[in-house]
């Protein structure tokens, strides 16, 4: 029955997103008041209908219902039942399901708060309706979760050890719902273009939307960094994989997007390349998608690997980025356009931000697509690796810190420069103190860490200092100006947060790459070997059975100047029903600094060979990559809070 | 979803056996790092040169953190070649005669990776244009506008 639920699910699913596509579009006339209100609740009914056949999938994991061919291929009795449900969105056609949910959600989302707004939201929802559309029929035709298989097993094929992780739970999702969040601003910016309402308002209205997506893209990112980190067992926390670079790409366009929209929405500047930023986030996500689910890349996030996926989900993409781009092409000549501001001042500023995020892009976008395209066209095969990256990315990066502090210092449409720098030279000074304890301290890699620290210290110090400067610790009463933080606005808070973490994200980075420690040994029980300044002593390793595999666990004891810290346990398990091995890596953390064990091969006579890292400063990375989100939340419960409605139009004139 | 796992598989044996067999079969134990060069000037370099070369069998993991077999065996060759007195240059060229340019993590500078190379540049260049060109018509803007003389008094 389950599967049968599903289906009957996704089909009225399917048939609800016709109506609210239809209605959304047709209330995008004027007077058109009937429309808006079916568009609103068919999008509602089209979330509930998705949400129970989400619903339906994962009782079928639940209960190990093998006579669906998605349980069959990617579950088994065996599995805990976390995994079991984590597990639903492990595979292609889970993990299609899974973002027509989060699809839905967004669509309820705009459908609910913004009801009543007008036709704005209305050609949005139409938007919406229209991609649930496509996704819709792309799941029921090329990839569908509920189709059975007769006779069922007796047991499934399990799922990929590797991705049975606590990781999983979380990464998948989080990623989605900041790819799927920016069709919401994807459909405002199509809705704005539909309306010719194309002034600060869609900005306004997708706001929210854009903010959410941004920080589940952040904590997505930074999550599955780490899962990277802590379970393919080689220390590295960012690969430049094809994978990785597709979500990427997005993050950067939608960083951009946010700093732009913020012009748009103050001051009416930039309104074309808003839109336009906003339509190109929505498609890199898109094309993330394409890259991962059509086979055109191999890795452990390509689930399936099927043609016809692929050319559907091409023909998506063209219909959707070549339908938007169209649009825009059509619309956009038409808006007014144009705001006054002098060459000083935060548009400036945001306009340097937005033409070096989109470098920095456009870069990832040529390291990730040009070897697909070079290989298509004339079946030449190149790589592009880190180096690659670390010549052109890293550059444009460095510009970027070095450029951030001055922007939030910067008065909208005249900035006081001389003032700016003034207020920045106590950062600057910070910024010189800890080049001056890298050339102190640092023994290797000195000319990369001078810059690397110097930046991050002028990033976070900058950060700091904007916070103070607004309640003056040095006014006497120190717990008074803890205060008086209370009376900072959020917006100040969320800006502070956002570049600070930035900073420390590039503190770890730096740290961990330059300064790591490494060895690879091969120890008998007794042995012990020098890592960082951690003496790990092997004291042999046994035989243990997990609940759906077979491990051999090491103990190793961790000494630091001859008292002993801890005994760790680096794994390696054997996974019999998928007949795959997994390295379950051991990491004891300080918060300043990671001991990352991985068990290698048994040598025979209990001797085994031991990975081991010192990775000085390897949690920042993830600590920055919090923070940031922190920001981004920040930002958003100011909206949510001060839900004060501007005034349409020239809000930023009374400033 | 099969890669990285068999991947693993092949590595878990491949860096154990090829690098164990040649290097460990002497019998010695608790080395700072199985296939280690002695010389330590000379070992630098080969982990250097190890992350400049793709494991040709993974997907973009280098020859220095790959487990397959094949880049176990690499290693080993990158090593024989440095002790027989081999430039990196001359290693370099060998890998690249051997297994093309697909094995090199940075592309080379030449005429099909033009686009690769300067479109960052031109992106930037491009960028820095509009820059000007969007800041200079909005001054003139600003400059027009009654607001701007008025508060600039």
């Amino acid at each position: 029955m389950t599967g049968e639920i599903g289906q009957l699910a996704l089909t009225l699913a399917l048939a609800l997103s016709f109506v609210m596509a239809g209605a959304g579009l047709a209330g995008a006339r004027e007077n058109a008041v009937t429309a808006r209100g079916v568009a609103g609740s068919a999008a509602l009914g089209m979330l509930v209908f998705v949400l129970l056949a989400f619903a339906a999938l994962t009782y079928a994991a639940i209960t190990s219902d093998f006579s669906i061919v998605n349980i069959a291929n990617n579950s088994s009795t065996l599995k805990p039942l976390i995994y079991k449900i984590t597990g639903v969105w492990g595979n292609h056609e889970g993990s299609m399901l899974l973002w027509m949910l989060v699809l839905a959600l967004y669509t309820a989302a705009i459908a609910v708060f913004q009801r009543g707004s007008g036709r704005l939201t209305s050609a949005a929802l139409g938007v919406q309706g229209l991609l649930a559309i496509a996704f819709l029929l792309f799941i029921l035709f090329t990839s569908n979760p509920f189709l059975r298989i007769d006779p069922p097993p007796f047991q499934g094929a399990g799922l990929n050890p590797l991705l049975q992780d606590p990781g999983l739970a979380l990464h998948p999702p989080l990623l989605y719902v900041g790819y799927v969040g920016l069709s919401a601003s994807f459909a405002y910016a199509a809705a704005a273009l539909i309306t010719r309402e194309a002034d600060a308002g869609w900005a306004r209205a997708a706001r929210p939307f854009m903010l959410f997506a941004w920080l589940s893209l952040t904590l997505g990112i930074t999550l599955g960094s780490w899962w990277a980190y802590y379970e393919l067992g080689w220390g590295g926390f960012w690969f430049w994989d094809p994978v990785e670079n597709a979500s990427l790409m997005p993050w950067l366009v939608a960083t951009a997007l946010l700093h732009s929209a913020l012009a748009t929405e103050r001051t009416g500047a930039f309104r074309t390349w808003t839109l336009l930023l906003a339509i190109a986030a929505f498609s890199l996500s898109l094309i993330g998608t394409f890259l991962v689910r059509s086979g055109v890349l191999t890795s452990v996030h390509a689930f399936a690997n099927d043609p016809e996926r692929g050319m559907f989900i091409l023909l998506m993409l063209v219909l959707a980025i070549g339908g938007a781009l169209a649009l825009f092409a059509w619309r956009a000549p038409s808006l007014e356009g144009g705001a006054a501001f002098e060459p000083v001042s935060r548009e400036s500023a945001l306009l340097v931000n937005n033409v070096l995020l989109t470098a920095a892009a456009a870069t990832v976008f040529l390291g990730t697509l040009y070897p697909l395209v070079l290989d298509a066209l004339t079946g030449t095969k190149i790589s592009v690796g880190p180096p690659y990256f670390a010549a052109t990315f890293a550059p444009i990066a460095v510009a970027l810190l070095v450029a951030l502090p001055f922007g939030p210092r910067l008065g909208w449409r005249r900035g006081d420069g001389v003032g700016a720098v003034k207020s920045l030279l106590p950062a600057f000074g910070i910024a010189l103190f800890a080049v001056l304890l890298v050339l102190v301290f640092a023994a290797r890699h000195v000319a990369a860490a001078v810059l690397a620290f110097g930046l991050a210290a002028w990033v976070i110090a900058a950060s700091a200092l904007d916070l103070a400067r607004r309640v003056g610790p040095w006014r006497g009463d120190l717990w008074a100006a803890v205060a008086r933080l209370r009376f900072v606005p959020a917006s100040a808070f969320a800006v502070a947060l956002a570049h600070a973490g930035l900073g420390v994200t590039l503190m770890g980075i730096a740290g961990t790459t330059l300064w790591r420690a490494e060895t690879l040994s091969l120890l008998a029980p007794g042995e012990s070997v020098q890592v960082g300044p951690y003496k790990l002593t092997f004291d042999g390793a046994r035989r243990v059975t997990g609940p759906n595999y077979f491990a051999t666990r090491a103990d190793v004891t961790v000494g630091r100047g001859g008292a002993s810290l801890a005994v760790m346990h680096p794994e390696h398990r054997m996974f019999p029903t998928e007949q795959q091995e997994t390295f379950e890596t051991s990491i004891r953390t300080t918060g300043f600094s990671d001991l990352y064990m991985a068990l290698g091969d048994d040598r025979g006579g209990g001797r085994f060979i031991l990975r081991a890292y010192y990775n000085p400063l390897a949690p920042f990375i993830w600590f920055g990559g919090g923070i940031m989100a922190l920001g981004g939340l920040a930002s958003l419960w100011g909206r949510i809070r001060a839900r004060v409605p501007v005034p349409h139009g020239q809000a930023a004139a009374a400033e | 979803m099969n890669r990285t796992p068999s991947a693993i598989r092949r590595c878990g044996a491949g860096l154990a056996i090829l690098m164990l067999a040649a290097f460990f079969s002497a019998g010695a134990f608790a080395e700072p790092s199985p296939g280690a060069l002695p010389n330590p000037a000379q070992e630098a370099r080969a982990r250097a040169l190890q992350k400049e070369f793709r494991c040709v069998v993974c997907q973009g993991e280098s020859l220095d953190e790959s487990r397959a077999p094949l880049a176990a065996d690499l290693r080993k060759l990158i090593r024989a070649r440095i002790v027989a007195g081999e430039s990196d240059e001359q290693i370099k060229q060998f890998l690249v005669s051997r297994y093309g340019d697909f094995i090199l993590m940075k592309p080379p500078l030449q005429p099909d990776t033009y686009v690769l190379w300067f479109g960052p540049v031109l992106v930037l260049v491009v960028g820095a244009g509009v820059v000007v060109l969007v800041i200079g018509r909005a001054r003139r803007r600003a400059r027009q506008s009654p607001l701007w003389s008025e508060d600039h008094q």
